[in-house]
């Protein structure tokens, strides 16, 4: 088996964790700083990949050629999806261990770690 | 809008990762001390005018969706280039939304909401949010949190609320008083505002100068609140004493509110703060003015002070900030405590006590007539002082009483003093200076 680790690549996509309507604006600066200070450290230690936050409200379509569309927010706000982060890591184990460092946790939040399936490339035969 | 303002996103300072970096070192840190606290207090201020001032609610309310929209979308790793116009557009674009829907009943949105699907929209937006209006709304706020009508602790506690963009919590703590109270002494002040119909604007003619006052008034309990914390285990809350400093600022920006007693305030400030580094110990400990480092006083905001009394003098007008500040310029620029120029400074306490007599005054004018005419003089000065009454409670009686006794060599006396002193302190930077005295004295009256 080749080594994959560095290769692997795990997303990780935030849900809920909205501040307290009883924040004070230092309170808004300290928690983002949480992040930029996490993701910092992701950056150093070379696993950190992307993350982009994903506009509250959209669309949800279904059915046949999506005609059932609806308007979001979706589900109840804490299961709303905020956002996402790419990072790598050598397995899941691993891509966890990460995942648990974010400040999402101190503000009531979660995530869900899921690992990026690759493609083969498949030789011909 | 807002997708094209982030257009130029910039990731975060020392970044080192893949991707598209652009560092501009130095802004993280900035961001968590005082960025939202400071674009908080700006952006209530101008949501005010457009509102109006029955609706400073409203206002806090958009602020709150656009740092929480900053929230959610700077975590994820992106501050914008114009992190401070990006936040600004954002609420912006909520109070138009708000105008637009007229949802409110009160007055004054369904004014400026009329107006807006009247007109020309954007021209109109852009009147309301334009640069020159915009300037002067923290300064309109200024006037509206300090109206005569609010006792003192409301107009402080709404300053801090409103301008600084202190949270109910952060300011109870400041206070310590309750959150619940904090919170009710807010609620009832903008109350009071709406039944007065303060108007939201920067008052002229007559009114001008007595609202001025009033304002100076409140900047000066806010800056003295910071550096005599009166409570609490913190002897310097500078944060408190800095936002003097920056709303004062404010004020001499503006040509009408640039008054010479402005200045004189400002210079008084500038001079107690130049302290500030050099008033505690190694141990957190309270230093007086004799046994402090004056290398470790602040040179720049000394100079920047001379220049500001400089500036007060411009009129005939001798008001208490002015002899005060004098009084703080006399020590600022003695090279070391024995240089000092007590006979000024007894002359300057001597016009303060004839402008504006205080218990306070006569017992800092009586350490003066003891530094000119020696520790005996002093005590009788404090043995003629009237409305002693007042004073007490007051710790700081009873240490310079200790002081003129030690001085005459009158330790069991100076002793019962600095008892009787550190019953009446609760700070422990001030406490723990009292015991010090008080070992002291008694380890000398042993003797």
């Amino acid at each position: 088996m080749p080594d994959l680790s560095s290769e692997t690549r795990f997303m990780l996509i935030l849900r809920g964790g909205k501040a307290d309507r009883d924040f004070s604006p230092s309170e808004y600066g300290r928690t983002i700083q949480k992040y930029l200070d996490w993701i910092e450290g992701l950056r150093k230690k070379g696993v950190y990949e992307a993350g982009e936050p994903l506009e509250e409200t959209g669309r949800v379509l279904s059915g046949t050629s999506g005609a059932i569309v609806t308007d979001g927010p979706f589900a109840e706000s804490k299961e709303t999806v905020g956002g996402y982060f790419i990072i790598k890591a050598r397995d899941l184990v691993e891509a966890t261990e990460i995942a648990k460092g974010c400040p999402i946790f101190e503000s009531g939040g979660g995530l869900e770690v899921r690992q990026i399936a690759p493609i083969p490339s498949v030789e011909p035969a | 809008m807002i997708t094209d303002s982030r257009s130029s996103d910039v990731s975060l300072p020392n970044s080192n990762g893949g991707g598209p970096t652009n560092s501009n070192g130095g802004e993280p840190t900035q961001l968590v001390d005082n960025f939202f606290r400071l674009e908080a207090g700006r952006m209530v201020s101008t949501l005010t005018r457009i509102f109006g001032l029955d609706n400073i609610d409203l206002a806090e309310d958009v602020v709150q969706d656009a740092m929480l929209k900053a929230l959610q979308q700077w975590s994820y790793g992106k501050v914008p280039g114009n992190p401070s116009g990006w936040i600004m557009q954002v609420a912006k674009n909520r109070a138009l939304d708000i105008l637009r829907k007229q949802t409110l009943v009160q007055r004054k949105e369904n004014e400026v909401g009329e107006q807006l699907r009247r007109s020309n929209e954007q021209s109109f937006a852009a009147e309301l949010f334009a640069p020159e209006e915009v300037k002067d709304d923290q300064l309109r706020m200024i006037f509206a949190c300090c109206h005569p009508v609010l006792s003192p602790e409301s107009q402080i506690g709404l300053t801090l609320k409103t301008l600084c963009g202190l949270g109910v919590a952060e300011i109870s703590r400041s206070f310590l008083a309750k959150e619940e109270t904090i919170a009710k002494r807010l609620s009832r002040a903008r109350q009071t505002l709406r039944d007065a119909r303060v108007p939201f604007e920067i008052p002229s003619g007559p009114e001008l100068s007595e609202r001025l006052d009033s304002v100076l008034q409140v900047l000066y309990l806010l800056f003295n609140e910071g550096y005599n914390a009166s409570h609490g285990p913190e002897l310097i809350r500078w944060d408190l004493s800095a936002e003097a400093l920056r709303l004062s600022e404010l004020l001499l920006a503006h040509p009408s509110c640039n008054t010479p007693k402005s200045n004189a305030l400002h210079a008084l400030m500038l001079f107690q703060a130049s302290r500030f580094p050099a008033r505690l110990g190694d141990h957190g400990n309270m230093l007086l003015l004799q046994d402090q480092d004056r290398s470790r006083w602040n040179k720049t905001m000394i100079e920047w002070g001379l220049f500001y009394l400089n500036q007060s003098a411009a009129g005939t007008e001798l008001s208490d900030f002015h002899l005060q500040a004098g009084i703080a310029a006399c020590h600022c620029l003695a090279d070391s405590y024995e240089a000092t120029d007590w006979r000024k400074i007894l002359s300057l306490y001597d016009l303060l006590n004839a402008i504006n007599p205080s218990p306070v005054v006569a017992l800092n004018r009586a350490v003066a007539v003891s530094k000119v005419h020696g520790a005996e003089a002093g005590l009788v000065s404090v043995t003629q002082m009237e409305n002693t009454r007042s004073l007490e409670a007051y710790y700081l009686l009873y240490a310079v009483l200790a002081e003129f006794q030690i001085e005459l060599g009158n330790f069991q006396a100076a002793s019962a003093h600095l008892r009787k002193a550190l019953d009446l302190t609760t700070l422990h930077s001030e406490q723990d200076f009292l015991r010090g005295k008080l070992e002291y004295c008694e380890k000398m009256s042993a003797v």
